[in-house]
């Protein structure tokens, strides 16, 4: 390590030259290798072998339902999610600790049973269908359960981003915006949201990237019918099986791009929001 | 920073006394109404539907869905592949939070960035990559299989799939802490005569145990539930290459939905069991509930703070 003394600072504890290079060797391997292999393999296909694969109409079809069913599920819970941190940063309510407590069990519970569950809950014969079918509403095997799955496994981001800055929350602004005459909506508006949203916007975009990506809890409720109800990664698990690895090499080096955008921008919104924190 | 802390619990204290900053008695019902109503049909129904598809059949029945032997093989290869993935990703979070929290280096925040990355990768592309790197049409596959070692569609392709998908878990709970608790207690130990081992043994790693503790049991939950990854690189090959979350698949596309909920409710009380230990850590750690999300996230929450030090 004769170059790290010049861009190391330096420090009585031993031990950082192994433990530096233990973890780069394995963040190496695990992560940047297969990672770096995809965009290769990617980019060995040439411009035209990517783009005709992620322009065909089955790509695109995949991509709208994807990102259509992912932004509504995220705005349900941003407006759902945004009313439960409230209830449980401000008031108090029997079994408060427990429902606290299984907000994360999207996060704890495998993606596998949430797929079955929920699609024994919103099928024809489950407890939530039975009633809503005959009302004409499909909910399983059909986008409505896509959007169902996603809300279910984005819920916590929102809540958990929300709470912290719900706590953070001076009471005397609001006392101030009461005694200036506003009612409590125009406080919720004009000062408790333009407060908390930059933890919004944050949650928002994490449970868009989530929804974006997940395919276990999807793939039980979707139908998966091409065209229809396949969303992106179901659509890559089925080229691979037919051993078509160009396309699913393009598809997911493509959806990978997405999902890194999504979350640089989130840093950004992360950055701006800490700046202006400081500067006020 | 203490008091500032004091203040929020008074504050939160003396809620009631606020009426300016409160809803009517009517607004606040409903609202608690919404949430609860949303959490009903999102949350406690699907969870309550495990168990009570599981147990529809009977007990008898729930015990012959998990003592078969397909079951059992899928239960000791989830074991199998928790046990390998967990303490291969919590060494490296202790070395990467020794490096990363310990010292100040060029390029610290751009490690802490790659190592939140697979947070970022769907769980279908976390298995793709391992196909396209070690699979037969992969980089290393002519090679592989001329030496004759199988990768993908067999376990070491699983553990890898698992160990990518768990990987920023342990890292992401304990840098952070290290960085915030600084080197001056390991620079008095070392000043004092103690090894560099003893230092890390008898003053860092009490200082984070619980951080610890709270990265191994949500790396272990993710482990044990990983399906999307896992799914790419198995093969699903019964008795040899399922995992329980495959398993579960598998009965389920069987139409043999007995079994498949009786293996579900066996990860479904994994989960709440994991979910209560994090409350207790929490509680004992004196962390602020929830403060933690457990899953991608806040890639950010290193980058986003930095500049504040």
């Amino acid at each position: 390590m004769s170059t790290a003394s010049t861009v190391v600072k330096p420090s009585v504890l031993p031990g950082f030259g192994p433990a530096l290079g233990y973890t780069v060797f394995y963040l190496s391997i695990i992560v940047l290798l297969p990672l770096a292999a995809m965009f290769a393999k990617a980019a060995g296909l040439g411009w035209s072998n990517f783009w005709e694969t992620i322009s065909s109409p089955r790509v695109v079809a995949a991509y709208q339902l994807t990102f259509g069913a992912s932004a509504i599920a995220a705005a349900f819970n941003l407006t759902f999610g945004f009313v439960l941190a409230w209830t449980l940063v401000r008031y108090s309510f029997p079994g408060k600790k427990l429902v606290d407590a299984l907000i994360d069990l999207p996060f704890a519970l495998p993606t596998a049973v949430s797929g079955i569950a929920l699609t024994a809950v919103y099928s024809r014969n489950g407890w939530v269908g039975q009633f809503l079918e005959p009302a004409g509403f499909q909910v399983a095997y059909a986008p409505p359960g896509i959007v169902v799955a996603l809300t279910f496994i984005g819920l916590p981001f929102v809540v958990r981003t929300l709470q912290p800055a719900l706590e953070d929350l001076d009471f005397e602004v609001e006392e101030a915006a009461a005694s200036l005459g506003a009612t409590r909506f125009q406080t919720l508006v004009r000062v408790i949201v333009p407060a908390v949203l930059p933890a919004l916007l944050t949650g928002f975009a994490l449970s868009f990237a989530r929804a974006i990506g997940e395919y276990g809890s999807v793939v039980f409720i979707s139908g998966n019918i091409p065209m229809k109800t396949e969303i992106v990664p179901l659509l890559i698990v089925s080229k691979l099986e037919n051993y078509d690895y160009a396309g699913a090499t393009a598809l997911g080096a493509s959806a990978l791009m997405i999902s890194f955008a999504i979350l640089f921008l989130i840093n950004v919104t992360q950055w701006l929001a800490a700046r202006r924190h400081r500067r006020t | 920073m203490a008091a500032t802390g004091q203040l929020h619990t008074r504050k939160s204290q003396s809620r009631i006394d606020r009426p300016a900053a409160r809803e009517k008695r009517a607004v606040r019902r409903m609202l608690i109404a919404i949430s609860l109503g949303f959490l009903v049909t999102f949350l406690f129904l699907p969870l309550a539907a495990i168990f009570a598809e599981a147990l529809r059949g009977g007990s008898k029945a729930w015990i012959v869905g998990l003592a078969d032997p397909a079951a059992w093989s899928a239960i000791k290869l989830t074991l199998l592949v928790a046990l390998i993935a967990v303490p291969l990703n919590l060494v490296f979070g202790l070395a990467a939070s020794w490096a990363i929290g310990k010292f100040d280096f060029l390029g610290r925040n751009l490690l802490l960035t790659l190592i939140d990355l697979p947070f970022a990768v769907s769980p279908v592309i976390s298995g793709l990559v391992y196909v396209l790197l070690y699979g037969a049409h992969g980089w290393f596959g002519p090679w592989l299989q001329s030496e004759n070692i199988q990768i993908i569609f067999a376990v070491p392709g699983i553990v890898l799939a698992t160990i990518f998908v768990t990987f920023p878990f342990v890292a992401r709970e304990v840098v952070p802490l290290m960085q915030e608790q600084g080197t001056e207690e390991e620079e008095a130990a070392i000043t004092l005569g103690a090894s560099g081992w003893q230092t890390f043994r008898r003053v860092t790693l009490p200082n984070v145990k619980w951080a610890l503790l709270y990265g191994v049991l949500l790396c272990n939950a993710r482990a044990v539930g990983e399906f999307g990854a896992v799914s790419v690189v198995s093969g699903h090959i019964r008795g040899k290459t399922n995992t329980m979350p495959l398993h579960i698949e598998i009965l389920y596309n069987e139409y043999n939905f007995a079994a498949a909920f009786a293996v579900a409710s066996v990860l479904a009380l994994l989960a709440l069991v994991t979910l209560a230990a994090k409350a207790a850590v929490e509680r004992y750690s004196l962390r602020a509930p929830g403060s933690a999300p457990a899953d991608p996230i806040l890639l950010t929450s290193s980058l986003a703070q930095e500049p504040a030090r």
